[in-house]
């Protein structure tokens, strides 16, 4: 056992006369009888840390994680490559055991690490202002529709069955404590068609919700649903973007987006079975819209010797000072991992980036042709995809998936999850021919 | 600014990354997406060495609990402890994908299941759900939870009551949830009063929320009373797990009567905070509330563990997928690693550095609530600002003397507030060094009442202006 | 801290001054003082209507929040534009440039229930 607790007996003794008690169990003299533990807690004696990291190799003996197949899953946390020196330099204990940068003169790394933070989520999305991070793409993306909801006035969402089904999920249940008023709008052929949403937008909407590349990986005819939006005066796009994709993808403020979230796990973080992830949030240079953002913001400023430094600014839009009349209830956030995220971009830079777009395009388009080569099979999205895609067979998609991880590959997200027959393929840059192949030679003879 | 932006290292060409070579055929991406490109990305081009140092630099512009002493209250900055982290790193626990099957990832869910049974055991709750990324998440499950029960049983109940030492988060997630917040005023020794809770509680009355010991480390004496007294009234009563470090092993939210409750993994459990997150906000509830909790959940039947979707009751989901793993698998450590012996050490020890500093502290500075606290407690520096020097100056000055600051102006019920709480990690030695420091700077507020006021001096920068922060934002580069 | 003669005051420490067809109202000196540096103002619409101790806006310092509360019922005629970008108007001039709002009033009675400039230092004298 180890508690990492260094007083010592006689140090104990010597602090209990200063309080002037007996024993430490006096210090707990106050807790009724009727409510206190006096029983031992039924958890099993501690152990060392050889006996830890032996039980803890044990479980992931029972675990078969992706090193040992091959997949291609993505559907919302992505296998992307990460760069050595991530881990090396979040493994600074100055930044990984500090807390939320309250003194901001002794958090200077971590502020301005945000700051760098915010203006590279800003640049990839073309937005104005960008928070720094939210807890995850769902809830990022849930906290915007109540954001749109309040900056306009208005209670009804449109969203289309293209955005995330647990996104869609997690925006309702912040919905309900919102009571807002949810419009599904049913896509065909893995997109929006845009007349759904000229036939459900009206004055009353709050925002309507895209997701660039959607669920299904492909691209909604973006510009003339924001032309539609624009048409009226009190609804807001928000736009769910796929930040990696970013490199090559057209900033999502060029649609005209107003608030854009996402996930950025596929920054520099890796899958850790879907948390922690990162999720971000940026919007409009508008002060309107500033009022009503949720989560930290760091800001540059100057010190009383007139040395630029950065700060928590903007607080009177958070808990700890408006109380019930704040935007949101967010205090911990994803700072570590907006760190890791920002390493990962810089690291990166523009060019790299865009390699790692192009290259997931180009693999998933590589492997889209075959698979459409093959009898049986056929590649569902119609329109532009981009590195995710519907892989439709005349087998039950359960019934390939199964076979295929009897072949040590997971050939995607079985939309049997969510009611379809079908499998949502994702290829990132981390993919080989060799692996990409194999899957191809193993469905033709499924 | 002491180290310039990652920006400023860019030079056009320069490079940091290395891909493997496509190998694949290349598609005609300008055709095939025409008008969804762009070429206006403006991200640093830098190279691996300029990353390093650059973040290297700013690293050292900061300040952990691996630093020293972190004495801020509510915030339960413990120790990380290191073995945590290489559990954090084995990759066949988490090179591991969401949506992967069940039947691949039995060692994790078995992890998740122990870390479940573990939480209730301490908390003499029923069910667990790990969803909740954050202590605000799980406060706002709860609330959520709470809503619904209300309305599955057609009782239209809209007040959330909250005592004014309550944390922030609580009436915004109150506020979220949809309810409205009804705030109560504590009585003179720092506890709820019950005669404004009489008078708050009616047919409205959804939830009471309640931290205990609260925010002032003090423990509510009539704790069985209260929650009697709203469960009468036809409400239920919701525990604020933050503070859990003060009662682990001495006393249980289930036997006070709470019907729900969240924990801090970040705070109770040591896990790294990392700079404001990743934190995790399990939420524990009574079995009647059971049905409630956040889809999917964890359960295990004969010979496997799975994730149950089929909860018609439930509230939804809150996270995309199973809430902050990394983070559990690190309490999982921490609670292996300690045992329940460990673990109530660990509460008796926090209450002990707490008493010791208060006892030693409480000459020079005011204690507004001479009642017995636990884990924490809070002091006034109204004495101080008599002398010219404001809670804030204490707190910069402290960071000149490379020790950081405990939490300030909360509670909101304490004038001039300096809340502290050691953790059982420190010891004598580090806990008379900031006894010593405080003692110091009380005297330089005498002696030299400037210098404390434009404290720090030997920060990397000096006090910041915030209000040009704020009239003038500069959000991004 | 200043107290302005022949202003109005509230409790809640705003002014008011009459002039011949409206009234123009602010907060004081001593309001401006406690809140400390501000930094957000947010006002209400031209036309918007209040009763007597509505709240009409909010103004913001670095870390506190403070709503101001209509003194007298009536119609907003105009609002004070610039401290939407200079919001240290009201630090540095209370009862000048740093007003908030004109109001036509509804009742004109009204401002008789309000404090004179020395009950209102007598007001803050004990607060």
């Amino acid at each position: 056992m180890m508690d990492y607790i260094s007083n010592t007996a006689a140090e104990k003794d010597k602090m209990l006369q200063e309080i002037g008690l007996k024993e430490v169990k006096d210090l707990f003299q106050m807790i009724p009888e009727a409510v206190s533990a006096d029983e031992r807690l039924n958890i099993e004696s501690g152990i060392s840390e050889l006996e830890l990291m032996r039980r803890a190799q044990l479980q992931a003996g029972k675990n078969k994680s992706l090193d040992q197949q091959i997949s291609f899953l993505g559907a919302g946390a992505y296998d992307h490559y990460l760069p050595g020196i991530i881990d090396a330099l979040i493994s600074r204990s100055e930044f990984y055991t500090a807390y939320t940068p309250y003194q901001a003169e002794l958090s200077q790394g971590t502020l301005e690490a945000a700051y760098e933070y915010q203006s590279m989520i800003c640049d990839l999305t073309g937005m104005g202002i960008a928070n720094a991070s939210m807890l995850d793409g769902g809830s990022a993306a849930a906290e915007a529709v109540t954001m749109a909801a309040r900056i306009t006035g208005n209670s009804r969402v449109l969203l289309p069955d293209t955005v995330n089904p647990a996104y869609r999920e997690v925006i309702k249940t912040y919905g309900a404590g919102a009571e807002l008023e949810f419009v599904d709008l049913e896509s065909k052929q893995q997109i929006i068609n845009p007349a759904q949403i000229e036939k459900n937008i009206n004055d009353q909407t709050a925002v309507v919700v895209l997701q660039y590349p959607n669920f299904y990986g492909s691209l909604e005819k973006m510009e003339e649903i924001s032309k539609m939006i624009k048409n009226k005066k009190n609804t807001l796009l928000l736009v769910i973007a796929n930040p990696i994709l970013l490199g090559v993808l057209k900033a999502p403020a060029d649609f005209g987006a107003d608030i854009v979230v996402g996930e950025a796990q596929n920054l520099g973080n890796g899958l850790n079975y879907g948390g922690p992830n990162l999720g971000f949030m940026a919007c409009k240079d508008d002060r309107r819209m500033l009022r009503q953002l949720p989560g930290r913001i760091v800001g540059k400023t100057t010190d009383v010797d007139g040395k630029e430094g950065f700060v928590l600014t903007l607080q009177t839009r958070e808990q700890h000072i408006r109380r019930e009349k704040a935007t949101s209830n967010i205090c911990t956030n994803e700072a570590l991992n907006a760190l890791m995220a920002t390493i990962y971009l810089a690291t990166m830079g523009k060019e790299g980036l865009k390699e790692v777009g192009e290259q997931c395009y180009h693999k998933a388009h590589y492997l889209a042709k075959k698979i459409n080569g093959l009898s049986g099979f056929e590649v569902l999205n119609q329109d532009n995809f981009f590195n995710e895609f519907v892989l439709k067979s005349e087998k039950e998609s359960t019934e390939v998936f199964e076979e295929l991880l009897q072949e040590e590959i997971i050939v995607g997200y079985d939309l049997k999850n969510i009611g379809e027959n079908g499998i949502l393929v994702c290829v990132t840059e981390k993919r080989t021919k060799a692996e990409m192949d194999k899957l191809v030679e193993k469905l033709e003879v499924l | 600014m002491e180290e310039k932006l990652i920006k400023d290292y860019s030079s056009s060409g320069r490079k940091g990354y290395s891909l493997p070579p496509l190998e694949v055929e290349k598609s005609d991406l300008e055709a095939e997406l025409t008008g969804y490109l762009r070429d206006d990305l403006e991200l640093p081009e830098v190279s691996e060495v300029d990353v390093v140092r650059h973040y290297t630099a700013l690293s050292e512009m900061n300040y952990g609990v691996d630093s020293g002493i972190y004495p801020l209250g509510s915030c339960t900055m413990k120790y990380n402890p290191k073995r945590n982290e290489r559990v954090a790193r084995i990759a066949g626990l988490t090179n591991i994908h969401p949506y992967q099957p069940e039947k691949q990832l039995q060692g994790s869910l078995e992890i998740l299941y122990q870390l479940k049974l573990d939480l209730a055991e301490i908390s003499a709750m029923d069910e667990i759900t790990l969803q909740p990324a954050s202590g605000a998440h799980g406060e706002f499950v709860s609330l959520m939870i709470v809503k619904k029960y209300f309305e599955e049983r057609e009782e239209n109940r809209t007040k959330v009551i909250v005592p004014d030492s309550a944390h922030g988060t609580n009436p915004a997630s109150a506020a979220m949830a949809g309810f409205d917040v009804v705030e109560i005023a504590s009585n003179e020794r720092g506890m709820v009063d019950l005669e404004a809770l009489a008078e708050a509680l009616d047919e409205n009355t959804a939830a009471l929320m309640l931290t205990n010991p609260n925010t002032l480390g003090i423990f509510e004496e009539d704790i069985l009373k209260i929650t009697e007294m709203v469960h009468q009234a036809g409400g239920l009563v919701y525990y604020d797990g933050a503070n859990m470090n003060a009662i682990m092993g001495y006393a249980k939210p289930g036997l006070m009567d709470f019907d729900l409750m969240h924990f801090n993994l970040h705070k109770t459990f040591s896990t790294p905070h990392g700079g404001g997150g990743p934190g995790s906000g399990p939420v524990g509830v009574k079995d009647f509330l059971a049905p409630y909790l956040p889809r999917p959940l964890l359960k295990k039947d004969e010979e496997k563990y799975y994730w149950d979707y089929q909860r018609p009751k439930s509230i939804g989901k809150v996270h995309s997928f199973y809430g902050n793993y990394g983070v559990m698998l690190r309490a999982w450590a921490y609670i292996k690693t300690l045992g329940g012996r460990g673990l109530k050490k660990t509460t008796e020890n926090a209450v002990l550095n707490a008493n010791y500093l208060k006892a030693r502290l409480k000459k020079d500075f005011e204690l507004p609530y001479a009642e017995d606290s636990l884990h924490e407690f809070v002091l006034s520096g109204s004495r101080q600002k008599e002398e010219g020097v404001s809670t804030l100056q204490i707190a910069k000055r402290l960071l000149d003397y490379d020790q950081y600051a405990p939490t300030i102006y909360f509670p909101l019920v304490v004038k001039e507030a300096m809340m502290i709480e050691p953790t059982e990690t420190e010891n004598i030695g580090t806990l008379d060094h900031f006894i010593e420091t405080m003692l110091t700077i009380s005297r330089e507020i005498k002696e030299d009442p400037e210098l404390v006021n434009k404290a720090p001096h030997s920060t990397t920068v000096r006090k910041l202006d915030e209000t040009k922060a704020a009239r003038n934002p500069d959000l991004h580069w | 801290m200043s107290v302005k003669d022949g202003l109005y005051y509230s409790e809640d420490h705003e002014w008011v001054r009459e002039e011949e067809d409206c009234l123009v109202i602010g907060v004081t000196d001593f309001a401006q003082e406690e809140l400390g540096d501000i930094v957000f103002v947010e006002l209400p619409e031209v036309e918007e209507e209040f009763e007597k101790n509505d709240g009409f806006g909010v103004l913001e310092s670095v870390k506190a929040v403070s709503d101001t509360f209509i003194p007298v019922s009536g119609k907003i005629l105009e609002v004070n534009e610039n401290l939407i970008d200079n919001p240290e108007l009201i630090n540095d001039d209370p009862y000048g440039e740093g007003w908030l709002i004109k109001v036509d009033p509804a009742d004109d009675s009204e401002l008789d229930e309000l404090l004179s400039a020395e009950e209102y230092a007598e007001f803050i004298e004990e607060e």
